[in-house]
């Protein structure tokens, strides 16, 4: 006892060897808390259907960060019964491997917007985003009429593949290659396609505000709002879970 | 530590230190205080074993008790859907056209049909159902597409103008403007008998040249009374319920470059019982309807 609280002393009184041994406490909590998330089975569960965002979604996104929707949307429905009976199955980890940075959020002042996707129509969308209490009377969500009339102006879309291509999201070459192009098609239905759909399974190829003469900032905000929570097919999910459950997971 | 200096006052125990006669007293920690700590050391061990803790090589650790918030989730669905079975499970059971001659199972698909409505309904058409421009009223009589439960059901199941649904309900109103099928004036004419069609105008010359305008152009949908069809959600228009506006420049709007509603089909999200509580639910609103002759084969 009285040896153990001397050594401390000497602990206690050299500066340098407090802050060495400090640093080595927290690094064990640090590696006990942080460093099994990159190898436990379930932080990394491979769900079929994800893929990359397109152009056009990927140019929404940013959009969607820029204008701060993060602030009043999460994108993060858990596990709970009144949050899935809401919102639908609750969101799996991998369905935001592609979302740099990710979106969860932590704050609803609106509601969850991860399975969102489909469940209004484009000219919901437009006409919600253009004046929310016209559809939502009760709604104290801001008006963002403005990203209809905004051309879409990403200045090269191919460098912002290239980056999160450096971040791990698998864009191929040709996905960067055509990036401007896909970016004008995808909102253009007469456009030539080329192989786009085949590069982005499941990919909506549609105007989606309303105008057809142009590619707008809402083109592409209402491309990424209708992709959100569809890619991955959530039964298939469960499916695949039940099926690592049964491997003692 | 042989030499224990107490103090005199409080009979304490000091630290040993001394700074100008200045002394400090090493008080012991409370024994409530002590062993509450202890309990909770305790516990966190217990809980270490019972719960999902150490991390390991592929997993972490799962438990004694097995516990998993996806697990929970799915007890507490598990039960709730228990709880709903028997009457989900005798809606299943009634076709359509029977439920409303059960008025116990009518009201509690009414009841789980509202429940359905406020979560995926209200966002277009209104917390009454009341719809808004653009979104159609469900409380009234006028029906784009019809008002009959099985109708209804229809539309719910696959929605309107819906892609990637190939039954989805399905017509289109020609651009008369913005793809000049019609001139300025010939849309102005045809506005004007709208609007008489519909009483808000008295006739005169232009809505005299609208006529011919519109038995041209219009009366495949809109029938030659104007009545509309719902064979392809053409809208009456002799009625004073208008779904995009009655003012001339919205009808002007309306007929240049037409808005039509896109609903979406509910069939790939909800499930069957689900969407005949909604079909009970809407049906008694209002405004429903009483099964009609069989349904006719839809034209594209």
């Amino acid at each position: 006892m009285t040896s153990m609280t001397e050594r401390h002393k000497t602990l206690e009184k050299n500066v340098t060897l407090l802050g060495v041994c400090a640093l080595v406490a927290v690094a064990i909590g640090g590696i006990v808390e942080i460093a099994p998330l990159f190898w436990i089975d379930n932080t990394i569960e491979k769900v079929e259907g994800m893929r990359p965002y397109t152009p056009l979604e990927q140019a929404g996104r940013d959009i969607y960060v820029r204008e701060g929707c993060y602030v009043c949307h999460s994108q993060m429905i858990r596990p709970f019964r009144d949050e899935t009976e809401r919102y639908g199955h609750y969101s799996l980890a991998a369905e935001s491997m592609y979302d740099h940075p990710f979106q969860w959020g932590s704050k609803r002042t609106g509601p969850d917007l991860a399975r969102v996707g489909g469940k209004y129509s484009d000219g919901w969308h437009v006409q919600h985003l253009t004046d929310p209490e016209s559809v939502v009377p009760e709604s104290v969500m801001p008006k963002y009429g403005f990203l209809a009339k905004n051309a879409l102006e990403v200045p090269d879309i191919a460098a912002n593949l290239t980056a999160l291509r450096h971040v791990g999201v698998p864009y191929s070459d040709k996905d960067v290659a055509m990036a401007a192009a896909d970016l004008k098609a995808q909102a253009d239905p007469e456009a030539d396609q080329g192989d786009f759909a085949a590069r982005y399974p499941k990919a909506q190829v549609r105007d989606f505000d309303g105008d057809p003469g142009r590619l707008t900032e809402m083109d592409a905000l209402v491309a990424y709002l209708q992709v959100l929570g569809t890619m991955v097919d959530v039964n298939g999910a469960a499916a695949q879970e039940e099926l690592a459950a049964e491997h003692g997971r | 530590m042989a030499d224990r200096k107490i103090d005199e006052a409080t009979q304490t125990e000091t630290v040993g230190h001394e700074w100008d006669g200045i002394e400090e007293l090493n008080t012991p920690l409370p024994r409530w205080w002590l062993w509450t700590f202890y309990a909770t050391i305790v516990f966190a061990l217990g809980y270490v074993i019972a719960y999902p803790a150490l991390p390991g090589i592929s997993h972490a650790s799962e438990g004694m008790l097995g516990w998993s918030s996806r697990k929970q989730l799915d007890h507490e669905l598990q039960a709730a859907e228990a709880a709903r079975a028997g009457l989900r499970a005798q809606i299943a059971a009634t076709p359509l056209e029977q439920l409303p001659g059960k008025p116990a199972l009518m009201r509690a698909a009414v009841a789980g049909g509202a429940a359905a409505f406020k979560v995926n309904c209200v966002q277009c058409h209104g917390a009454g159902a009341a719809g808004s421009k653009g979104f159609p009223n469900l409380n009234d009589d006028d029906w784009l597409w019809g008002g009959d439960l099985r109708t209804i059901e229809q539309t719910l199941i696959h929605g309107i103008r819906q892609p990637g649904d190939d039954q989805t309900r399905m017509s289109q109103m020609p651009n008369f403007g913005s793809d000049a099928l019609l001139t300025p004036a010939q849309i102005q004419d045809v506005a004007s008998y709208v609007l008489v069609l519909a009483r808000k105008e008295h006739p005169g010359a232009s809505s005299g040249r609208g006529k011919d305008v519109f038995a041209t152009n219009c009366v495949v949908c809109h029938g030659s009374d104007g009545k509309g069809s719902r064979q392809f959600g053409a809208p009456n228009l002799t009625d004073a319920i208008w779904l995009d506006g009655s003012s001339r420049d919205e009808v002007v709007a309306q007929i240049s470059h037409p808005h039509m509603g896109v609903m979406p089909a509910w069939g790939t999200r909800l499930d069957p019982v689900t969407i005949k509580m909604l079909a009970a639910y809407v049906h008694s609103l209002g405004g429903g309807e009483a099964f009609a002759a069989p349904e006719q084969p839809r034209e594209p």
